[in-house]
């Protein structure tokens, strides 16, 4: 299998290896080259997605099932009576939009400050020549291998001091966001540094600001690499556990990561109606993923992953 | 564009010229820097000074030297945390990094439904860590749960994966293997990029399969194996959310027998549950030299195992 990947372009004649004349022996190694080439790989892409894809469909399935259902030995694959009654269940059970509300305004306010800012960054380290770029760059790419634990606990004492974990607890979680991530801004100064300076020069030389380059010229030609940016950061906002669980003491302020903790408190899990949130909290960045997909892996392979 | 003094770019000096771009360039990348500073700099410093004291939200910090340190070195559940966290990062990373390269490697081969296998692969790693954490929990249940009903039905022993500590950590284990879909995406990403002309040059040599895998497509992609492996150590040392929730089925945080306790758990606990920041900052300085260290040796080892091409 692994023997075989440089087939770029899956053209390579089958019989190459073979120099072998006898028609017996050729039609033997075809076989072998189809199967090395086409069953096997297949049947461990497949067995792999088979086991990527059970989850999915057993939270599902859960998620419609009676609690009768949920306990029986042997398990049941299909409901006998598809419960969506599970899901309005939950939404009462625990004040879901309350919490779903919470989290988008979140993600929302971090992609945007995301966007903002580390394009700009990424502009700074990429296109423009000026002392002292590298060590900063450098110090940046370091700073990539700092856990989150170092920080979290003086940040946590500032931002109390400070009257903000009780008045704004939200902000905390935003506020950085602003400032770009590291490996942002790295994704993004990969992709600007494949941007030929060509484009750039004329506008320079009909006089046109460093700005107006970012902004009229290289932001434009750089959608797939901003894409994967927001979608990353979204994602990042959306499923943050730790961040909520120190700043976010009122459930007032609750994200649903924190909501469908609650749900596990109790010495009785109700698992259908926890798999009906688990369903809820999912699909909604599933269907955004879809929408960015093609742009998203574009980025991915653009940026310097090679 | 109007330049120094009202001066068109054009006119400036060399020196001036040159003092211009130094002050856009460093005005293009001042969020970072004040980012830096503010979120990152001085976080770090007070941390150092936090743990060398004894210090709760309540009272001003009380000057102790290096006691939290020389507590944590006599603590057991210190050391059971620290083994725990390297665990799962051998036993868990490694063979991760190995699948996700042999799935990346089968999926560059060209097959039909290449994107769908990606997508499919790439899917749980969307999944919330408490989502996905819920859902293991479930599936993991040792009564009713999915994989022990696939174990028994093909014979196999049932274990009690989040209530017996000698599969906790492998419960979560094969619970990451799961999202390991941007490694795939990003493997295959560098697999593509792998110039066709290296394996052409390889085949006018004789080279045969084996050869070329072993030779061209493992030190071409050697720079991601890299940057994986770092990024992998470090999250793997900082491991929280599912060991938070696998954890509760055992009523306790860390799990039954503290099989669960990873550092990140502990650190949480000593610092936001004892609200201990003294010794939380003195684990954290020594989980960030820990990791410091462990990627230096990384890249003074990479210098020999990782090829970067000719521009890079």
């Amino acid at each position: 299998m692994a023997n075989t990947s440089y087939s770029v372009n899956g053209k390579k004649a089958t019989n190459q290896h073979s120099p072998q004349p006898l028609i017996l022996k050729k039609k033997k190694r075809r076989f072998s080259v189809v199967l090395k080439k086409s069953i096997l790989p297949h049947a461990i892409l497949m067995s792999v997605g088979f086991l990527f894809l059970v989850p999915f469909l057993w939270l599902f399935l859960t998620s419609l099932k009676t609690p009768d259902e949920i306990f029986a030995i042997p398990p049941k694959w299909l409901p006998s009576e598809w419960q969506w009654s599970n899901y309005t269940d939950a939404t009462q059970a625990i004040p879901f939009f309350k919490y779903i509300w919470n989290t988008v305004v979140i993600c929302l306010f971090s992609v945007a400050g995301q966007l903002l800012s580390a394009p700009l960054v990424a502009y700074g380290f990429a296109k423009m020549k000026f002392k002292g770029r590298n060590v900063l760059f450098y110090i940046m790419m370091a700073t990539m291998i700092l856990p989150y634990q170092v920080t979290m606990i003086p940040l946590y004492v500032l931002y109390t001091k400070m009257g903000i974990v009780e008045n704004a607890p939200t902000l905390p979680l935003i506020l950085p966001n602003f400032f770009g991530a590291a490996f942002y801004i790295f994704l993004l100064r990969q992709f600007f540094m494949g941007i030929p300076n060509e484009y750039s020069e004329s506008a320079k030389m009909d006089g046109a600001s460093e700005f107006r380059i970012y902004w009229q010229i290289i932001l434009p030609l750089s959608k797939p690499v901003l894409f994967t940016v927001a979608l990353l950061t979204f994602l990042a906002a959306w499923s943050d556990y730790l961040g909520p669980l120190i700043y976010l003491n009122d459930p007032e302020t609750w994200t649903l990561s924190l909501g469908l903790r609650g749900f596990i408190g109790s010495n009785q899990i109700d698992w259908s109606m926890l798999m009906a949130s688990a369903t809820m909290f999912t699909v909604p960045i599933v269907i955004l993923y879809f929408f960015v997909q093609r742009q998203f892996i574009e980025g991915i392979s653009m940026t310097g992953f090679k | 564009m109007i330049g120094i003094n009202g001066k068109k770019i054009e006119e400036l000096s060399p020196q001036q010229r040159r003092r211009k771009t130094f002050f856009t360039g460093l005005l293009f990348v001042s969020p970072w820097i004040i980012g830096f500073v503010l979120f990152q700099l001085y976080p770090i410093v007070m941390s150092a000074y936090y743990s060398l004291t004894e210090y709760n939200l309540f009272n001003s910090p009380e000057w102790v030297g290096l006691e939290n340190y020389s507590e944590l070195f006599a603590d057991d559940k210190f050391y059971l945390s620290l083994y725990n966290t390297v665990f799962i990062t051998i036993f868990g990373l490694i063979p991760q990094l190995i699948f996700t390269l042999v799935m990346a490697v089968i999926l560059n081969m060209n097959v039909k439904g290449k994107s769908l296998y990606r997508t499919i692969y790439f899917l749980p790693t969307l999944v919330p860590a408490i989502a996905s954490s819920l859902l293991w929990m479930w599936l993991f249940n040792s009564q009713y749960g999915l994989i022990n009903e696939f174990l028994g039905s093909i014979g196999l022993i049932e274990p009690n994966w989040l209530l017996d500590p000698a599969y906790t950590k492998f419960a979560i284990i094969i619970m990451g293997f799961w999202g390991t879909g941007t490694n795939t995406v990003m493997y295959l990403a560098a697999l593509q990029g792998v110039p066709r002309t290296f394996y052409e040059a390889a085949e006018i040599d004789g080279a045969n399969r084996w050869q070329k895998f072993w030779h061209i497509t493992i030190p071409a992609i050697s720079p991601i194996t890299l940057y994986l492996l770092i990024m992998g150590l470090i999250g793997s040392f900082q491991i929280f959310t599912q060991a938070d929730v696998l954890g509760t089925q055992a009523q306790s945080i860390g799990g039954p027998e503290n099989s669960m306790l990873f550092y990140a758990i502990y650190l949480y606990q000593t610092g936001f549950k004892f609200l201990n920041y003294g010794v939380a900052s003195a684990m954290a300085w020594i989980l960030f030299i820990i990791v410091l260290i462990l990627t230096l040796v990384i890249f003074r080892t990479s210098a020999r195992w990782v090829y970067y091409g000719g521009d890079n």
